[in-house]
């Protein structure tokens, strides 16, 4: 398994535009893939599965929340590498 | 052949095969089923050829809508192709042995009632989007057409119970010849649909028209509110000689479409259109129309989930503005509220809502909705003839509100250095009573009125305009109503200012003289309207209408008024035919 961690940046943080984006890099690879987040109202560690788009909204990740990206299969590697680089990238878009 | 009578909605004669505009009611009652494996292979089937179906909206709307309409079909998309919502589906039948439809609709609601949970118009707008897409996969597990249009092949006459905005998207315009509609009177949406089309409309036909089955011939009266089904040889020749002669003088009145239009006398009146978008403009150019009188902004904010930004308010407007260069536009900051929903406003039920948190009042409450809008037009409105313009105003307090935010706004745009429009003049429609009633206070507030006829007889007579039943006292020709206009005409030139008319009358050919008389300065309506009120205004004598519009005020019944008129002008009975 491969774990990374990635602060998201951008305006909107995990929604519309960039939350299909990081759905739409997650279905490429062949992994499970998971992506959790403090939740600092209930105090707990929510989990969502990175190829949900529905999963991915409901996780509700703003601007400057850490998100953990978990992966486990053959390109779990290669996963979790995408994923962080489009994080940190700022989905392309300015912050 | 039988005749049903209803409301005059839109001008014009139709004859052609009827189109049934039905809406299919979902059957998703929970059955339980033998075996779950045929059960999640439909399912599997339906969800590619749900897919199918949205590629194809998603390629049309690239070309006829904008990318950002688009994308929600892209949204759609992804959703069919949410692992955790397709498994949750499969789970429940597999584990409950139940139906398709019924997994499908409940695990959607499930999943859409979490998102609406949200406190968020963003999420609140994927819980639609979520429940769009399941009764797209449930009409496919029902083999029912994806929309009530599908099997609108040929030119027809549309018969409805009666048409939302939305169905009006869905239409293919080329191939509507008239409305035919069961509810609803002449200032329901399918009435200013048609008329903004051109097209001829009766309305509040009643629920006869229901049973007319598609293809059948059908006769559309619009001038005269009368709908003939099935009409014999001799009535149908009757109609065909009519709709060939309104058609020469419309002919007739486009040859003549772009030249002003000043009386006999040389009163000069400014003629323009009321408009909703971009194709409108253009349209509406096309028929000589000199500005425009109303720019209706809704269009921006319907069919969508979530607010329009500024700048792509900015981008609509500069559109439209550019298409008039340096004629008149009065833009009319958002007037929703009242029978215009928009789901993600998340607005209250209201018992009234005619009569609640409507238009600038709303707009006064909701900063996030109202500023953006009035920046944008004020950008726009750079190197162009501007003109702002508030509906639903009843009192000077909320003239003033406004205002207060239009000098919000322009402060902030030169703070940040943003070019826009400083000179736009501002002004309000009076479509309230009361406002018709203070129009001497409000004339000293603003640079000009426009009067909007729809409401402001459905106010002053306290009848609803989509009510067929009270058509008659919401009818702008009450005399009541015409002295209203009076007031506020007087009113506004008492203090040099103009008034305009975007309601319905202005573009009426029975009332143009009285609206002369008057002393009416600017004329908005439907732009099919523009060449024949023009042609219209070039035949009267303005001095003469001055004692028309008196006797006219002194009238008891909007009848007596349009035979007056019918009398005292006689040209006109001919170009109505």
């Amino acid at each position: 398994m491969k774990e990374a961690k990635a602060i998201v940046n951008n305006k909107v943080g995990l929604h519309a535009r960039p939350a299909a984006l990081f759905v739409q890099t997650a279905s490429k690879f062949q992994s499970e893939i998971n992506v959790s987040c403090h939740d600092p109202k209930e105090n707990k560690l929510r989990t969502a599965n990175a190829k949900s788009i529905l999963g991915i909204l409901t996780l509700g990740v703003f601007q400057g929340i850490e998100i953990t990206i978990k992966a486990e299969g053959a390109d779990e590697c290669e996963a979790a590498e995408a994923l962080v680089d489009l994080v940190k990238n700022n989905f392309g878009e300015e912050a | 052949m039988k005749k049903l009578n209803g409301v005059a909605a839109s001008r014009g004669i139709c004859i052609g095969p009827a189109f049934q505009f039905l809406r299919i009611e979902l059957n998703t009652e929970k059955k339980e089923i033998n075996d779950p494996q045929v059960e999640i292979e439909r399912l599997k089937a339906a969800l590619i050829t749900a897919k199918d179906q949205i590629d194809i909206i998603y390629k049309k709307a690239l070309t006829e809508a904008s990318e950002a309409d688009a994308e929600i079909f892209q949204a759609h998309k992804m959703i069919l192709d949410d692992p955790e919502l397709i498994s949750t589906i499969e789970n429940r039948i597999q584990c409950e042995k139940i139906n398709c439809e019924c997994a499908v609709s409940e695990t959607a609601n499930q999943f859409a009632a979490t998102m609406a949970a949200m406190e968020d118009e963003y999420f609140a707008a994927r819980a639609t989007d979520i429940m769009d897409v399941a009764n797209r996969v449930i009409r496919v597990l029902m083999n029912v057409a994806d929309s009530p249009t599908a099997g609108l092949k040929e030119p027809s006459i549309i018969l409805a119970d009666d048409l939302t905005p939305s169905d009006t998207v869905l239409l293919d315009k080329s191939k509507v010849l008239g409305f035919c509609i069961a509810q609803g009177s002449s200032t329901s949406h399918t009435a200013i649909l048609a008329r903004g089309l051109g097209l001829p409309a009766v309305a509040g036909v009643g629920a006869d028209v229901m049973n007319v089955l598609s293809n059948t011939s059908v006769v559309v009266d619009g001038t005269n509110g009368v709908v003939i089904i099935e009409p014999d040889e001799t009535t149908e020749k009757q109609y065909r000689q009519r709709m060939e002669t309104s058609k020469n003088i419309q002919t007739e009145a486009l040859k003549y479409a772009q030249e002003k239009a000043n009386t006999r006398d040389g009163m000069e009146v400014e003629v323009a259109a009321n408009i909703g978008n971009v194709e409108d403009a253009k349209f509406a150019v096309e028929n000589g129309a000199e500005g425009v009188g109303l720019l209706r902004t809704e269009f921006l904010y319907l069919e969508r989930n979530a607010l329009p930004t500024e700048e792509e308010q900015y981008q609509a407007y500069k559109a439209i503005m550019g298409v008039f260069g340096m004629h008149p536009v009065v833009l009319r900051t958002l007037d929703v509220g009242g029978d215009k929903e928009i789901p993600y406003l998340h607005l209250e039920k209201e018992m009234n809502p005619f009569l609640g948190e409507r238009a600038l009042r709303l707009c006064l409450n909701r900063p996030d909705i109202f500023k953006p809008q009035l920046r944008a037009a004020l950008r726009a409105g750079v190197g162009h003839n501007l003109k702002i313009m508030f509906p639903m105003v009843a009192t000077l307090t909320c003239v003033r509100a406004a205002m207060l935010v239009v000098n919000e706004c322009k402060a902030e745009l030169s703070k940040e250095n943003i070019p826009f429009a400083d000179d736009a003049e501002i002004g309000i429609m009076v479509e309230i009573p009361s406002a018709a009633v203070i129009a001497d206070q409000l004339a000293k507030e603003v640079d000009f009125f426009s009067i909007g006829t729809n409401d402001l007889s459905q106010y002053a007579m306290a009848a609803d305009r989509t009510n067929p039943k009270v058509a008659e006292l919401s009818n702008a020709f009450q005399p009541a109503v015409l002295r209203l206009i009076k007031m506020v005409i007087d009113a506004a030139h008492a203090e040099h200012k103009w008034v305009g008319m975007c309601g319905e009358l202005a573009g009426e050919p029975l009332a143009t003289p009285i609206l002369i008389g008057l002393g009416l300065d600017e004329f908005s309506m439907s732009p099919p309207f523009v060449p024949l009120v023009k042609q219209i205004i070039r035949n009267l004598n303005a001095e003469e209408m001055i004692s028309l519009a008196k006797g006219a005020l002194q009238l008891e019944t909007p009848k007596d008024v349009q035979n007056f008129v019918k009398k005292e002008v006689p040209f006109i009975t001919e170009v109505i035919s």
